[in-house]
């Protein structure tokens, strides 16, 4: 697609896009191309000579145990956030989809939590579910559960989980309402009219007509998990206890911290990076062709 | 549909109610607990009504902040805040629609591959080149400052595919028009297309803001200075002392704080937030 109607000037339209280009080479072209390099380079313990060392530091990092429980975990904790919050958000969704009083008054109180930033969302929960002093804690110790997530790893992890669908909620909600709203009421009278109940309408009309959004949905919830939770990862349990909450992005993070090799966390923002082209080039694909009809 | 009616109704109501209070809760309690006595807190006997600290927590939060490791009020922090979240968003918009305009409107040897490069850049968000760009910033000295802060997240693929995709939609007559009335390209663009763009600009700078305002893992890199900390980086560190010397108050009021602006912009531009989600996810 091309206008017709257009300028003429040789020197206009590069001082035009100069700025964000200057602004893409020197902070996203050429750190990505660091990462490259280095991940290919093996530097000595004082920093004195490097060598090239073909694809050791990918082989090193594929063997490292730790590593490939980090790849696990990852998609483990996106898989488990995708589901339960966008479960919960389509049973929202369709209840306010339906003609009720104050609707748009339930879409204001549900969309919100969109705003509040990852750090603050861990914060918010560690403080309801800290052991010693909790208030949801206290009910959990009531009931015989022995809550412990900064000591116990799987509560941990479930705190994880938990805190990363609640804020994600809205957004879901969100779209889920979005695609509610644009499937024709026409073709759900026609299902009521064949003596479709409710809830077989739900599974048989709606659901298919939505599974476009759902996709959609699917994907942007994954890179939600897999790059937003750095921060309520890192207020909640800065990956532990353990390793049990350390998800990809947070070993980058934490073993470039302690500043030791260099190799392996280039070798780790590179495999990120493939995921991430991965990813979105899923989301283009399919999301444009829009699933089934 | 006849369903609908009566017993239904009530179940939905019943259930988005559930689900207003599920979402409500965490924030409820984290005011709650900003308006009580950190003894009683730390005890474990907070209590789920508001107390009588509001007024003392507030003010020493925003002026003083806490009295343990990191003395910085958090009025300041969030003034740093601002200043990133609005260097953000403003700097993405000018910078890409700039762009978008010499994309569509002008035709130029190595137009195509420059669109490439920017779109591209989707695809390399901060986290996966956290170490190099902090390199980078470091050896132009930018660290602890509003620039390092801003810069390197302000290119944005988004903002220019979304005004490229407004741009074509603009009729050519606009454009024959202005330039029969002796207008030149940046004429056109300042006096024809950017009040066009406007409600774009909007729906954009809402998100972009919000966006801004809760960035996390890069203010945490490069800032070390107390001073030039912003609300997310400080609320993190409020609770890094042992347990005990945590003030709950203090962090619950910060918390609070720190939601403030980006949900009221949430809930008092509704229209422009939905459709700038909406657009940039396209």
């Amino acid at each position: 697609m091309q206008k017709q109607a257009i300028f003429q000037s040789k020197l206009l339209p590069y001082a035009l896009v100069a700025p964000q280009l200057a602004i893409v080479l020197i902070f996203f072209y050429w750190p990505a191309l660091q990462a490259v390099i280095q991940s290919f380079l093996l530097q000595d313990a004082f920093g004195l000579s490097t060598s090239f060392v073909w694809f050791d530091n990918y082989v090193e990092l594929f063997r490292d145990p730790a590593y490939f429980e980090s790849i696990l975990r990852t998609f483990f904790f996106s898989f488990a956030i995708a589901v339960s919050s966008l479960s919960f958000a389509l049973l929202l969704a369709v209840m306010a989809d339906k003609p009720l009083r104050g609707s748009t008054l339930y879409r204001t109180l549900l969309i919100w939590p969109y705003a509040v930033a990852p750090p603050v969302v861990g914060v918010l929960w560690i403080f309801m579910l800290h052991p010693s002093l909790g208030v949801i804690s206290r009910y959990l110790r009531a009931a015989g559960i022995d809550w412990n997530p900064l000591l116990d790893g799987d509560q941990a992890a479930s705190l994880i989980i938990l805190a990363a669908a609640w804020k994600q909620i809205s957004y879901n909600f969100l779209f889920f309402l979005a695609g509610l709203q644009a499937i024709p009421k026409s073709v759900l009278e026609a299902a009521a009219i064949d003596g479709a109940r409710p809830m077989r309408r739900f599974w048989t009309v709606t659901f298919p007509l939505l599974s476009p959004t759902i996709f959609f949905l699917l994907v942007v919830n994954i890179v939600y998990a897999f790059f937003d939770t750095f921060g309520i990862i890192d207020t909640m349990t800065r990956g532990g206890p353990g390793k049990s909450t350390e998800t990809l992005v947070y070993k980058v993070y934490s073993d470039g911290l302690l500043g030791g090799n260099l190799g392996s966390s280039a070798a780790q923002s590179v495999v990120l990076m493939i995921m991430v082209i991965v990813l979105t080039g899923i989301q283009f694909r399919f999301v444009e062709r829009k699933v089934t009809y | 549909m006849v369903e609908d009616e009566g017993i239904r109704r009530y179940v939905a109501h019943f259930i988005l109610w559930i689900g207003i209070a599920i979402v409500a809760f965490p924030v409820y309690i984290a005011i709650v607990a900003s308006t009580q006595d950190n003894a009683l807190i730390a005890n474990g006997q907070m209590s789920l009504l508001p107390g009588g600290h509001f007024f003392e927590t507030y003010y020493q939060t925003i002026f003083v902040g806490t009295s343990g490791s990191t003395r910085e009020p958090v009025g300041n922090m969030m003034l740093n805040s601002l200043v990133m979240a609005l260097l953000i968003a403003v700097g993405k918009i000018a910078i890409s629609i700039i762009s978008a305009y010499a994309i569509v409107y002008f035709r130029f040897p190595f137009r195509m591959p420059i669109f490439w490069l920017i779109f591209i850049t989707l695809m390399l968000p901060v986290e996966v080149r956290i170490y190099p760009t902090y390199k980078i910033v470091a050896d132009l000295h930018m660290l602890d400052s509003y620039a390092g802060l801003a810069l390197p997240l302000i290119a944005s693929a988004t903002a220019t595919l979304l005004f490229r995709q407004f741009f074509m939609t603009v009729p050519d007559e606009l454009l024959e028009a202005s330039r029969i009335d002796g207008a030149g390209p940046l004429r056109f663009f300042w006096d024809t297309l950017l009040p066009l763009s406007r409600t774009n600009m909007a729906a954009l700078f809402v998100i972009l803001f919000i966006l801004g305002w809760n960035q996390y893992l890069w203010p945490l890199l490069i800032t070390t200075r107390d001073d030039m900390q912003t609300i997310q980086v400080g609320i993190r560190k409020m609770i890094t002392t042992t347990d005990a010397l945590t003030e709950w108050p203090i962090v619950m009021a910060t918390a609070v704080l720190a939601m403030l602006p980006p949900v009221f912009v949430v809930v008092v531009m509704q229209k422009l937030f939905v459709r700038g989600l909406v657009e940039t996810e396209k």
